[in-house]
C-alpha cells in the first residue's frame, strides 16, 4: 500500500514554486510602496520630478541582460557549457552595470539639489528605485555565486533548476524595473 | 555542502520512492539541536522561544496591571528589577508605555505569530501531508534563525538607556518617528524596526516554505480535499503572511528613512518642544494605511492556526467527523479574502471619508458570516459526540467559547457610528484580547497538549493541565468581561493613572480586581511552563503509536520519529481524515484503503 510520491512530469519543482511565491511577496512590497506613492501624490504640495537620463541607459542594460540570461539558460539546456559560462558572465557584468548606471542617475539628481530630503516625491523616487536596486544587487550576488560554480573545476552541476531559478528571478527584476519606470513616468 | 546534500537527499526520497527514510549519517549536537534542518526540531525551537517570550510579555502585563490596580502604591522590588524605570518602586509613566508597547509587540508577533504558526506549521505540515520534510529545509532553518536574530535585537532594546519602543505596538508616527518626542522613540524605536524587519524576513521564509510544501509535497492520495483542516488553516495563514508582511516592511522602511535620513513620508508641520521641524509634505495617516493593511490580516494570521487545530482536536475527541468540512475550508478562504479588505475599520475616527467608512463597515460585518459558519460547525461537531475531555479538547472547547464571546463584540466595533464612542476604550481591549489573544492562546495550548506526545514521546501531567485550563478560562473571562463595562463607560486605553479622573474613579476597585485575577492567571501559566519542561524529561512515556486514536498521518510514524519521519515508505492516503464512528468502527486512519463493503462518505 505504501508508496512515496511520484512526481508527475509537468509538476513544478518545489524550489521554483517557492521562488514564485517569493516574487508574489516582493510584488506586494512594491504594491505597498507605489500605492503609498499614489495616495501621497493626490494630497497637497506634490512636486513633480524628472527621470534622470542615466535611468534610460540602465533600462537598455537590464533588457539586454534579460536576453543574455535567457540565452545562457538555453545554452545550459543544450549542454553548451562554454557558451553558458560566457553568457552568464556577460549577464553578471550587465547586472553590475545596471547598478552603476542607477548610481550615476542618483548622483546626478543629488548634485542638482534634488536630494533625498528635498521633497516627498524625491524621497519616494529614491526609496522605490533604491529598493529595486537592492533586489538587483541580490540577483548580482546570486550570479556571482553561479559563475564561481560554473568556472569551478571541483563541482560539476548538471541540474537545470538553479539556472532556471536565477533566470526567472532576473526576468522578474527586469519586468519590475520596466513597471516602476512606466509608473514613475505616468504618475509624476 | 552537507546542507545541500541533505536537501537533495530529502528530495530524492520524496520524489523517487526509494527506501531510505531515515538518515543514517552522523549528527552532532550542533546539527541535531542547534542548526537543525529537521522540521520537528525547528518547530520545537520556535515553541521554546515562544514560551520564553510569552513569559516576558505576560510578566510585563502583570507589572502594568500592578500600576493600574493601585496607582499610588510603591513596590521596592520593582526598583530592583527595573532600576531607574521604577525609582522608589514607583513605575515611571514612560516605562508604563514601554511595557504596554512591548507587551503588545511580543504577544502579537513573537508569541502568537512565530510561536504559534512557526511551531505548528513546521511540526504538522510535513507530518500531516506525508512529507519527509519541508520543501526547503535550509530556508526553514534560516526562518528560525532570523526569528532568533529578531528576538535578540528586540530583547536588547529592553536594556538600552532610553528604554524600548513605547509608542504602542502600532508605532504610529509622528510619535514613533521623532526621537525628541519621547524617550521610547530614540534608539529603542530603531531597534524595534530593525527587529521587526528581521522578523518579517523570518515569517516570509517560513511562509514560502509552508505554501510550497503544502501544494507540492503531499503524499500519494493526499488530494487537497483530503487534507486535515489544520493544514488548510496553516496554508491560508501562510498566504496571508506572504501577502501582508511585505507591506508592513514597506511602511517600516519609510519610517526608518523618516527617523534617520531626514525624509518626510509621515511628517508634516510639527512642533516638538517649542522647535519647529523642517519636515513638510508627509502624512501620518499614510502609515496607518500601510500598517493596518498588514495589521488586520495579522489578526487572522494569529487566529487561523488556532481555528484549524481546534477543528481537528474537536473532531478527534468527539469521535465524530468534522461537521461541514467543505464549509470549513470555504469559510477559511472567505476570511482570508475579507482579511485584506477591512483594514480601514481600524481608522474610522482618523477623518476617513464616512462613505468609505460605510463600505468598510459592510465588509467588516461580512466576516461575521464565515465566522458564524465555523462556530456552527464546531458546535455541531460536538453535538451528541462521544466526547473525551482531554486537556487538548478542553482548550479547544475553550477556544470556541472565547471565539463566540469575543466575536460578538466585534459586531459592535465594526460599526463606524458605534466606534466613535467605543474606539480607544477598554471595550476594544476586551474585544481583541478575548477573540484574538486569549482565543488563539487556547488554540495554541490545545495544540501543545494534543501533539505533545508526538513532539516529545511523553505525556504532560493531566492534573496540572486541568488546573491550568480551569484557572485560565475562568480567569480570562473575569479579567476581560468587566473591561467591556469600563469601555462602554468611556474609560480610555493606555492611561497610566485613572484616579485623577472623576468619571473613572468608580472603576478603582474593579481595576484592582482585574489585576488580582491577572496575577493568578499568570501564575497558572507558570504551572503550564513547569509542566511542559518537566514532562520533556520526566513525563509518562507514550507506549502506543496512536494515543488519541486519530486518523491523521502523523500518528503512523514511530513514537519518536527521526529526520525523515517514516522509517520505510511514506504511507499512501485513501480517504479524508475524519472517518470517526463510521460503519461501526471507532476510527479509520487515512492510510487504510477503502473497503468494498464501506459506505460512502
Amino acid at each position: 500500500m505504501a508508496t512515496d510520491t511520484v512526481q508527475p512530469k509537468n509538476k513544478i519543482h518545489p524550489h521554483k514554486f517557492t521562488l514564485w511565491v517569493g516574487i508574489g511577496s516582493i510584488v506586494m512590497m512594491f504594491a505597498g510602496l507605489t500605492s503609498a506613492y499614489v495616495v501621497k501624490r493626490s494630497q497637497a504640495n506634490w512636486q513633480s520630478f524628472e527621470i534622470p537620463q542615466a535611468f534610460w541607459y540602465s533600462t537598455i542594460v537590464i533588457l539586454l541582460s534579460s536576453l543574455t540570461i535567457h540565452l545562457s539558460a538555453k545554452a545550459f539546456k543544450e549542454r553548451m557549457m562554454a557558451r553558458y559560462r560566457k553568457l552568464l558572465t556577460i549577464t553578471l557584468v550587465l547586472g553590475a552595470l545596471f547598478v552603476v548606471t542607477q548610481y550615476i542617475g542618483f548622483s546626478d539628481l543629488w548634485r542638482n539639489g534634488f536630494t533625498l530630503q528635498s521633497s516627498v516625491s524625491y524621497s519616494f523616487l529614491y526609496v522605490i528605485v533604491g529598493l529595486h536596486g537592492l533586489h538587483v544587487v541580490g540577483g548580482v550576488i546570486a550570479l556571482v555565486v553561479m559563475s564561481l560554480k560554473a568556472f569551478s573545476n571541483k563541482q560539476r552541476n548538471y541540474s537545470i533548476v538553479p539556472v532556471e531559478l536565477i533566470a526567472t528571478y532576473w526576468h522578474f527584476v527586469d519586468i519590475l524595473w520596466i513597471y516602476l519606470l512606466l509608473f514613475l513616468i505616468a504618475i509624476r | 555542502m552537507s546542507t545541500a546534500t541533505l536537501e537533495t537527499a530529502a528530495h530524492h526520497e520524496a520524489h523517487h520512492g526509494d527506501h531510505h527514510g531515515d538518515h543514517h549519517h552522523h549528527e552532532t549536537f550542533i546539527t541535531k539541536y542547534v542548526f537543525s534542518q529537521d522540521h520537528k526540531t525547528i518547530a520545537k525551537q520556535f515553541l521554546v522561544t515562544g514560551i520564553i517570550w510569552a513569559f516576558i510579555g505576560g510578566l510585563f502585563s502583570v507589572i502594568f496591571r500592578l500600576q493600574l490596580a493601585d496607582p499610588n502604591a510603591t513596590y521596592p522590588w520593582l526598583e530592583d528589577l527595573l532600576g531607574h524605570w521604577a525609582p522608589g518602586g514607583k513605575l515611571q509613566p514612560e516605562f508604563y508605555y514601554a511595557l504596554v508597547t512591548m507587551h503588545g509587540t511580543i504577544l502579537v508577533f513573537f508569541v502568537l505569530t512565530a510561536g504559534l504558526s512557526g511551531t505548528f506549521a513546521n511540526f504538522l505540515i510535513p507530518l500531516q501531508i506525508g512529507a519527509r520534510d519541508m520543501a526547503s529545509p535550509m530556508l526553514n532553518m534560516l526562518s528560525y534563525w532570523f526569528f532568533f536574530l529578531a528576538s535578540v535585537i528586540m530583547m536588547s532594546s529592553l536594556f538600552v538607556q532610553t528604554g524600548p519602543a513605547s509608542g504602542g505596538w502600532t508605532i504610529y508616527p509622528p510619535l514613533s518617528a521623532l526621537g525628541e518626542a519621547s524617550s521610547g522613540s530614540k534608539i529603542g524605536m530603531d531597534l524595534w524596526l530593525v527587529s521587526m524587519a528581521m522578523f518579517i524576513v523570518s515569517s516570509l521564509l517560513g511562509g514560502l516554505n509552508y505554501i510550497t510544501t503544502i501544494l507540492n509535497m503531499r503524499t500519494k492520495g493526499m488530494s487537497m480535499t483530503r487534507m486535515p483542516l489544520t493544514i488548510w488553516a496553516l496554508f491560508f495563514t501562510a498566504v496571508l503572511g506572504v501577502l501582508s508582511f511585505p507591506v508592513l516592511l514597506s511602511g517600516a522602511i519609510l519610517l526608518l528613512f523618516d527617523r534617520n535620513l531626514g525624509t518626510s513620508f509621515y511628517l508634516s508641520d510639527i512642533v516638538v518642544a517649542g522647535k519647529i521641524l523642517p519636515n513638510e509634505g508627509g502624512s501620518a495617516i499614510l502609515f496607518q494605511h500601510l500598517f493596518w493593511f498588514l495589521g488586520h490580516p495579522e489578526v487572522y494570521i494569529i487566529l487561523l492556526p488556532a481555528m484549524g487545530m481546534s477543528s481537528e482536536i474537536l473532531s478527534v475527541n468527539s469521535r465524530k467527523p468534522i461537521f461541514g468540512y467543505m464549509a470549513m475550508v470555504g469559510s477559511l478562504f472567505a476570511i482570508t479574502i475579507l482579511a485584506f479588505l477591512v483594514w480601514a475599520h481600524h481608522m474610522f475616527v482618523t477623518g476617513l471619508n464616512p462613505f468609505l467608512g460605510s463600505v468598510f463597515v459592510l465588509l467588516t460585518l461580512l466576516i461575521a458570516v464565515p465566522s458564524a459558519i465555523k462556530v456552527f460547525n464546531w458546535l455541531t461537531t460536538l453535538w451528541r459526540g462521544n466526547i473525551r475531555f482531554t486537556p487538548g479538547m478542553l482548550f479547544a472547547i475553550g477556544f470556541v467559547s472565547l471565539f463566540i464571546s469575543g466575536g460578538l463584540t466585534g459586531i459592535f466595533l465594526g460599526n463606524s457610528a458605534l466606534d466613535i464612542h467605543l474606539h480607544d476604550t477598554y471595550f476594544v481591549i476586551a474585544h481583541f484580547h478575548i477573540v484574538m489573544g486569549v482565543a488563539s492562546f487556547f488554540g495554541m495550548y490545545a495544540g501543545v497538549y494534543h501533539w505533545y506526545p508526538k513532539m516529545f514521546g511523553r505525556y504532560m501531567n493531566n492534573t496540572l493541565s486541568y488546573i491550568h485550563f480551569w484557572v485560565t478560562i475562568i480567569g480570562a473571562y473575569l479579567i476581560f468581561w468587566p473591561m467591556h463595562y469600563e469601555g462602554l463607560a468611556g474609560m480610555p486605553r493606555r492611561y497610566y493613572d485613572f484616579s485623577n479622573w472623576e468619571s473613572f474613579k468608580m472603576f478603582g476597585d474593579l481595576n484592582q480586581f482585574i489585576s488580582m485575577i491577572a496575577l493568578i492567571v499568570f501564575a497558572a501559566q507558570l504551572l503550564f511552563v513547569i509542566n511542559f519542561f518537566y514532562s520533556i524529561w520526566k513525563g509518562r512515556k507514550v507506549t502506543e503509536a496512536n494515543p488519541w486514536k486519530a486518523n491523521t498521518l502523523e500518528w503512523t510514524t514511530p513514537i519518536r520519529p527521526g529526520h525523515g519521519n517514516w522509517p520505510g515508505d511514506i504511507p499512501e492516503v485513501h480517504r479524508w481524515p475524519y472517518d470517526y464512528s463510521k460503519d461501526g468502527k471507532d476510527f479509520i486512519a487515512q492510510d487504510v484503503p477503502v473497503g468494498a463493503d464501506e459506505s460512502k462518505h
